[in-house]
């Protein structure tokens, strides 16, 4: 049973205004000491890295930080990394729309078998999945090889092989943010709209997808963090050729241990940025998934 | 309503796969890949503007140089898979050898395809301790002492750590008149005061100086010099045992992909260039030993004067110390799991 936030909400204002703060003070030494540690805990864990971070990259000036990040093999990096994401997340959009629209709409045999291959990804490590990739993409002793060779293409240690362990990786976050809300939803909506006369595509334009329209925004940015920042599985399929295969959190690790510790930490804060960006435009998703909720409360409130 | 929502929605997607097919603009004449062991980066980031500078005078043609750098062993494989490497630099044979066995990537004679067995360089294996030499390190002896924490890097991924431990187990053979049990005591003493077994020689290095572990750091004179010089003076010192190994960096052409790509031309100069007076002059400039006694005698002062032996003079060559002390079940595996 799911409370309707605004039946709560009339339930909380009808508490007499005294009731309602005495049961919240009841407790305040409790209530301190939970709010404290979880601040605390915040600071130490969240706050302080992304601080040192910032000051690490920041300590021989802004010129340095500058030099650090136009530096050639950093804007590569940087491009690098923001085209596998720009590749990865469109397809993974697509996959996981299609699976969790089959796996919520329809009843069909191996279901539960595409539901657990979903979350493969999640449970195995990214080392393994990389290496997966080199079994199977090398050219010189892997299971494509003779075919690889024949036509000249190269999948590992060059771009298509960071896209693919990208791909790989991220794939359970559209489709896992979608399947228990399309089947929260249930079929009425879709059932309804057949009967009035509209065909596939138009239910799926028209009532599916803008149902599930914040939760998919939702995977989507999921999708998009985890693909900037995956580093296991891309590290084994890059190859670290400079300038050309290394994503930003593979160079991070190459300027720290070239001793470039601030240079190191300027890529390193441009990751941090792109994380914080992704977290603002999350909330604010968040925010608008709330007030569309909200809105359709008070319209079911207003027309039942 | 909602029409219009997903009509926007669907516009915002397009945008974004529409970023797919921009790709970063490409675009040399020549290209060739240099896949490298962990602490040469700094030696090549000089050698390729070199490099290409020559080039491009004598033969009026662009060449980018392409560098990829990690744990040797660990490079040595990602090329069997199918890295497109057209020379590799390594720093012990071995790691050219697998080569040759796999695939046959590279020609088996390629130590003879350049002057000093296919080796521009050498360095020898020292010691880093902390400032003042508060232990009192001075010989391998030393190192074997209870109290006396050694930091080495693993010597079954790093060459680095490799050459660590034939080193302790050479000198130890010749101070006890070739007695194998007397060295193989002496190692496992060594082993004994190892606390952390880095993968690479760079994670050693690390150990050592930022996480203040140990009170001697065992690596390369040239990565040794570097931390003195990049990490400040006044921290450590390098100490100059008695005996030492003498590790030469090996270099080869992949044979089946400048085949494949068409550069052989460019990758032998490449290759050649690190044993030109040029390429010598920088290479004894990153602190490793050059081979042109000219070069040498100019950056004497460098290069303390010290007895070395090597793996193929005293050890009887890395086939064999592969098979007795690396492989599986072999004498370094016994000591460690003594511990």
């Amino acid at each position: 049973m799911k409370i309707n936030p605004a039946a709560r909400a009339r339930a909380i204002s009808s508490l007499a205004p005294g009731e309602l703060k005495r049961a919240l003070a009841a407790v305040p030494w409790i209530k301190c000491l939970v709010l404290g540690l979880a601040l605390g805990f915040f600071a130490v864990f969240l706050l302080l890295p992304l601080i040192v971070v910032f000051a690490e990259a920041f300590r021989k000036g802004l010129d340095a930080y500058w030099a650090a990040i136009s530096e050639p093999d950093a804007r590569a990096a940087v491009w690098l990394t923001l085209t596998t994401v720009a590749i990865a997340l469109p397809l993974n959009l697509v996959f996981g729309v299609a699976a969790a629209w089959c796996i919520a709409k329809f009843e069909f045999r191996g279901k539960q078998l595409l539901v657990t291959l979903i979350d493969l990804p999640f449970s195995v490590s990214p080392v393994v999945a990389g290496l997966v990739f080199v079994l199977l993409f090398s050219t010189q002793h892997g299971w494509f090889a003779p075919w690889l060779q024949a036509w000249d293409i190269k999948i590992i240690f060059a771009a298509p092989g960071i896209v693919l362990a990208t791909i790989f990786v991220t794939f359970p976050f559209v489709a896992r943010e979608l399947i228990p809300l399309m089947q929260a939803q249930g079929r009425e909506e879709e059932e309804a709209a057949i009967v009035l006369g509209a065909r596939g595509w138009q239910t799926f334009w028209r009532i599916t997808l803008p149902n599930v329209k914040w939760g998919l925004l939702y995977g989507i940015i999921l999708c998009n963090a985890r693909a900037m920042g995956e580093f296991g599985a891309v590290s084994v399929v890059s190859g670290h050729i400079r300038g050309q295969t290394n994503t930003m959190p593979l160079q991070v690790e190459i300027l720290y241990n070239e001793y470039s510790f601030s240079a190191a930490f300027a890529v390193a804060s441009l990751l941090a940025l792109l994380a914080l960006v992704t977290l603002a435009v999350k909330s604010w998703v968040e925010w608008k998934a709330r007030q569309a909720l909200d809105f359709n409360d008070d319209k079911q409130d207003i027309a039942p | 309503m909602r029409v219009l929502f997903s009509l926007r929605f669907a516009a915002s997607l397009a945008a974004l796969s529409a970023l797919t097919f921009l790709a970063p603009p490409v675009g040399a004449e020549v290209s060739l890949l240099n896949v490298s062991y962990d602490v040469s980066r700094e030696l090549y980031k000089d050698i390729n503007p070199a490099f290409a500078a020559e080039w491009r005078a004598k033969k009026r043609e662009a060449v980018t140089l392409n560098q990829s750098h990690g744990g040797s062993s660990k490079q040595a494989l990602s090329v069997a898979a199918g890295l497109e490497a057209d020379v590799i630099t390594m720093n012990q044979a071995p790691d050219i050898d697998i080569l040759v066995e796999r695939g046959a990537l590279v020609a088996a004679d390629w130590r003879r395809r350049f002057p000093h067995e296919s080796a521009p360089y050498t360095t020898v294996s020292v010691f880093l301790v902390r400032k003042g030499n508060p232990k009192g390190i001075k010989d391998w002896a030393d190192l074997a002492r209870p109290g006396v924490s050694v930091i080495i890097p693993n010597p079954k991924t790093s060459g680095n750590g490799r050459y660590t431990y034939l080193a302790a187990w050479g000198q130890a053979l010749r101070k006890n008149g070739d007695d194998a049990a007397k060295a193989r005591e002496f190692v496992a003493a060594l082993f004994k005061n190892v606390p952390v077994l880095d993968g690479g020689g760079r994670g050693a290095t690390t150990t050592f100086t930022q996480r203040g572990i140990g009170d001697v750091l065992v690596t390369f004179e040239n990565e040794a010099v570097l931390i003195a010089n990049e990490l400040g003076k006044e921290a450590f010192e390098v100490v100059y045992p008695a005996l030492t190994i003498e590790a030469a960096a090996p270099v080869a052409i992949v044979d089946k992909v400048v085949d494949k790509r068409g550069t052989r031309e460019a990758a032998t100069a490449y290759l050649n260039f690190l044993f030109s007076p040029a390429g010598q002059e920088t290479i004894a400039r990153h602190h490793f030993r050059p081979r042109d006694a000219a070069v040498l005698a100019q950056y004497a002062a460098r290069f303390p004067a010290v007895r070395t032996f090597t793996v193929e003079g005293e050890l009887g060559g890395w086939a064999n110390v592969q098979k007795t002390h690396f492989a599986d079940g072999g004498i370094y595996d016994q000591i460690v799991e003594r511990r």
